[in-house]
C-alpha cells in the first residue's frame, strides 16, 4: 500500500508541464492511489506549418492534473494511430491502458483549424466518444484542448470537467517595499495570464459573477479601499463602494443581482448586500464583533461569513430572508473565509490548529472536519465549479504561490510563479 | 537642537542601520499612472515620498520605534511632534494600546487638540497570518483603538479617520515573529 502510494507519487512527480509563455508552472506533488490509465496519442496533422500547441499534450496534462488519470508516456506507445480504423487494441492492452484518445488537426482557410478527436475503450474495443470535431483559430488551440479534456473527463467520471474554466489571482511584483499589484486572469492550468488591472496600491478579494463575465474586487485608491466591478471583455468598470472605513470582501449572489460585501461605515465591520441595479444597500448583520468574508451559498438562501462574536473567529451562516445567524464551525482554534461546494454539501475554511493555518473541509450535514493541506500559511480557498478541487494561496520557499488540493485531500499540486508573490486565487464558474 | 535630541537621532541612526532590511525608506518610484481602462485614471500616490522611516527593534516583544519626518518642522507648527513616535505596535490578534505607546499618543492628542484644523489618518496593519479580509478588519480594529485613545484625550472625532491596510502593506518581509511584530502596527499620518 505504502509502496503503491510511493510509486504513484513518484510517477506524478515526473509529470512536469511547462511552457515558455506560461507564468505559472504545474507541479504535481502527490497523487491518488487509484489512477485510471489512459493514452492520449499525439494528434495527426497533415499540414506543413508548425502548430501553435500540442493538443494531445495539453489534454494529457489536464487529465493527469485531475489526479484521477495516469497517462501512458508517449515513448511507451507502440503505435500512434489517428483514426479508429488504425487502432490495434492489443497494443493498448499490453500497455495496460484502459482508454485511448486519438485525434487529428486539419488546417482550414483563414487561420482556422479543425480539431477532431475520439475516445476509445480498450477493453470493449469500442468508441466511448465517436469522432467529433471543433473549429478554432490558432489562438484558441488551448481552448479546444480543454474542451476535449472536459469531454473525456465527463464521459469517464460522470462529473463535468472544469478544464475550460479560468482563475483570477493577484500578484505583487518588483520591489517588496513598493510592489506593483496586478490582478490577473489565466486559464485554470495557469496558462495565458492577462493583466486585468494593475496598481501601486494593494488589490485583493477578486470574485467572479456567476456568468463569468464580470468580476468584483477591492483596490486601494489614495490609501483607502474601494470596491470595483469590472466587465472582463471590455475592461469597463464601476466603483461601487467607497464608504468611510472598510469596503471589502465582495461576493456575487448566485442570481448575479447582488453583491454581499463588508462595510464599517456604521462603526464596525458588518455584512451588507448591495443591489447592483438599484444601488440599494441592505445591512444583514448587526453585531459589535467583526463580521466579514461573506460568501453566498449556491442556492442563494444563505450567506456564510466569518465572525469573532464568539471570542475567536469562526464561520456563521446567515439566513438571507430572516437574517437569523447560526454558528457553523466548532473545531480548530479558528475558522475563517468559508466557501461552499456547488452541491451545498461542504464548506472549506482556513482553520488554525497549533499555530498552523490549513485548508479544512467540513461536512455541512455531519459536521465532520478533514484537514486537506499541510503547506504553510494556507489561505484564500476557492472551489472549482465542479466541486472537485480547491485552489488556495500558500507560502513556499518564502514566496506566495497558488496550490490546488482535491476535496478528498489526495491530489495536490502547486502553481509556482516565475516572479513575485501570487495570492488570492478565485476559480471561475463554468462559462456558458 | 538639544543634546538629548542629538542622542536620539544617533540611536535612530544605529537602529536604522541594523534593521535596514525592514525600513520603508521611500524610493523615488515614478508616480506615473497605472495601466487602466480609458474611463478612469489612477493617481498613483507616493505619500511616503517625503518621509524617512526607520523601525528600531529591541528584544522581540519590547519594540521601540521612531519615525522622523524631516519636513515636520517646516509644517504648520508641527514642531511639537518632531521626533514623536508615529508607529504603534500590537500583540497578535489583539487591538489593545500598549502602555509604552501612551506617552507618544498623548503628544499627538495634545497637538490635535491645539490644532483643531489638523487631520490625522490612523492606518492599521496586520501580520501575514490569517486571511486577508479578516486582517483588514483586524487592522481597522487597531486603528480604532488608537482613535479611541485620542478621543478620550479630547481630540474631536472629526479630526480622525481610521483606515485599514490589513496584511497588504508589510514593512518587514520575513516569516518569523520579528517580522510579524513589526507589521502589527498603526501608523499615524497627518493629512496635509
Amino acid at each position: 500500500m505504502m509502496f503503491k502510494k510511493y510509486l504513484s507519487v513518484l510517477f506524478t512527480c515526473l509529470i512536469f508541464i511547462s511552457s515558455a509563455r506560461a507564468q505559472l508552472v504545474i507541479e504535481i506533488t502527490s497523487g491518488a492511489d487509484q489512477l485510471l490509465p489512459i493514452a492520449v496519442v499525439p494528434f495527426g496533422y497533415d499540414g506543413v506549418d508548425a502548430l501553435p500547441e500540442d493538443v494531445a499534450q495539453i489534454v494529457e496534462a489536464d487529465l493527469a492534473r485531475s489526479g484521477l488519470f495516469q497517462a501512458i508516456p508517449r515513448s511507451n506507445m507502440l503505435s500512434m494511430p489517428t483514426k479508429e480504423a488504425d487502432v490495434f487494441y492489443r497494443d493498448w492492452r499490453l500497455l495496460k491502458s484502459d482508454y485511448v484518445v486519438i485525434g487529428t488537426v486539419k488546417k482550414l482557410p483563414n487561420n482556422q483549424y479543425r480539431i477532431g478527436f475520439e475516445l476509445l475503450n480498450v477493453l470493449s474495443q469500442k468508441p466511448v466518444q465517436k469522432h467529433s470535431s471543433i473549429d478554432v483559430s490558432s489562438k484558441n488551440f488551448r481552448d479546444a484542448a480543454h474542451y476535449i479534456s472536459d469531454k473525456v473527463y465527463e464521459l469517464l467520471t460522470g462529473t463535468r470537467g472544469a478544464f475550460s474554466t479560468r482563475i483570477l489571482y493577484v500578484t505583487a511584483e518588483g520591489d517588496k517595499k513598493a510592489p506593483l499589484f496586478k490582478l490577473q486572469v489565466a486559464d485554470a492550468d495557469g496558462h495565458r495570464p492577462q493583466v486585468v488591472v494593475e496598481s501601486k496600491e494593494p488589490i485583493l478579494s477578486p470574485s467572479w459573477s456567476m456568468d463569468g463575465r464580470k468580476i468584483a474586487y477591492v483596490m486601494f485608491r489614495n490609501r483607502r479601499p474601494n470596491i470595483f466591478i469590472q466587465e472582463l471583455a471590455t475592461g469597463k468598470r464601476q466603483q461601487i463602494a467607497q464608504f468611510r472605513g472598510l469596503n471589502g470582501a465582495p461576493s456575487w449572489s448566485p442570481d448575479g443581482k447582488k453583491l454581499a460585501l463588508v462595510l464599517s461605515k456604521d462603526n464596525n465591520p458588518e455584512i451588507y448586500t448591495l443591489d447592483i441595479a438599484t444601488q440599494k444597500l441592505e445591512r444583514m448583520t448587526n453585531h459589535y464583533a467583526i463580521d466579514t468574508e461573506p460568501s453566498w451559498e449556491p442556492d442563494g438562501k444563505g450567506i456564510v461569513f466569518t465572525s469573532d462574536r464568539g471570542g475567536n473567529p469562526q464561520i456563521y451562516r446567515l439566513d438571507v430572508n430572516s437574517k437569523r445567524v447560526e454558528r457553523v464551525t466548532f473545531e480548530g482554534d479558528l475558522n475563517t473565509r468559508a466557501r461552499m461546494t456547488p452541491d451545498g454539501r461542504y464548506i472549506v475554511t482556513v482553520q488554525k490548529n497549533d499555530g498552523n493555518y490549513h485548508i479544512a473541509l467540513q461536512d455541512m450535514k455531519t459536521g465532520r472536519v478533514q484537514i486537506l493541506t499541510e503547506t504553510y500559511l494556507d489561505e484564500s480557498p476557492s472551489i472549482a465549479p465542479n466541486g472537485s478541487m480547491v485552489m488556495y494561496a500558500t507560502t513556499y520557499q518564502g514566496k506566495g504561490i497558488l496550490a490546488v488540493v482535491s476535496v478528498d485531500g489526495l491530489v495536490k499540486y502547486r502553481l509556482p510563479s516565475a516572479d513575485g508573490d501570487v495570492r488570492e486565487p478565485s476559480w471561475s464558474p463554468y462559462f456558458k | 537642537m538639544s543634546v538629548t535630541k542629538l542622542g536620539k537621532f544617533a540611536v535612530i541612526g544605529l537602529s536604522a542601520a541594523w534593521i535596514a532590511g525592514c525600513s520603508t525608506t521611500a524610493t523615488d518610484t515614478d508616480s506615473s499612472t497605472v495601466a487602466e481602462d480609458a474611463n478612469t485614471t489612477e493617481q498613483a500616490n507616493d505619500t511616503t515620498e517625503n518621509s524617512d522611516q526607520a523601525f528600531g527593534a529591541g528584544q522581540d516583544d519590547a519594540m521601540t520605534s521612531v519615525i522622523v519626518d524631516e519636513n515636520a518642522s517646516n509644517n504648520n507648527g508641527m514642531d511639537s511632534l518632531a521626533g514623536v513616535e508615529t508607529v504603534f505596535y500590537f500583540d497578535f490578534d489583539k487591538s489593545i494600546v500598549r502602555p509604552e505607546s501612551r506617552e507618544a499618543l498623548a503628544k499627538h492628542a495634545e497637538y490635535l487638540v491645539g490644532n483643531p484644523d489638523a487631520r490625522v489618518v490612523l492606518e492599521g496593519h496586520a501580520d501575514e497570518r490569517g486571511t486577508r479580509e479578516y486582517n483588514m478588519a483586524l487592522g481597522e480594529r487597531r486603528a480604532k483603538a488608537i482613535s479611541r485613545y485620542l478621543t478620550i484625550q479630547g481630540v474631536a472625532a472629526s479630526q480622525i479617520e481610521t483606515v485599514s491596510f490589513g496584511e497588504e502593506v508589510p514593512v518587514a518581509f520575513g516569516h518569523d515573529s520579528n517580522a510579524w511584530q513589526l507589521n502589527r502596527r498603526v501608523e499615524v499620518r497627518y493629512e496635509k
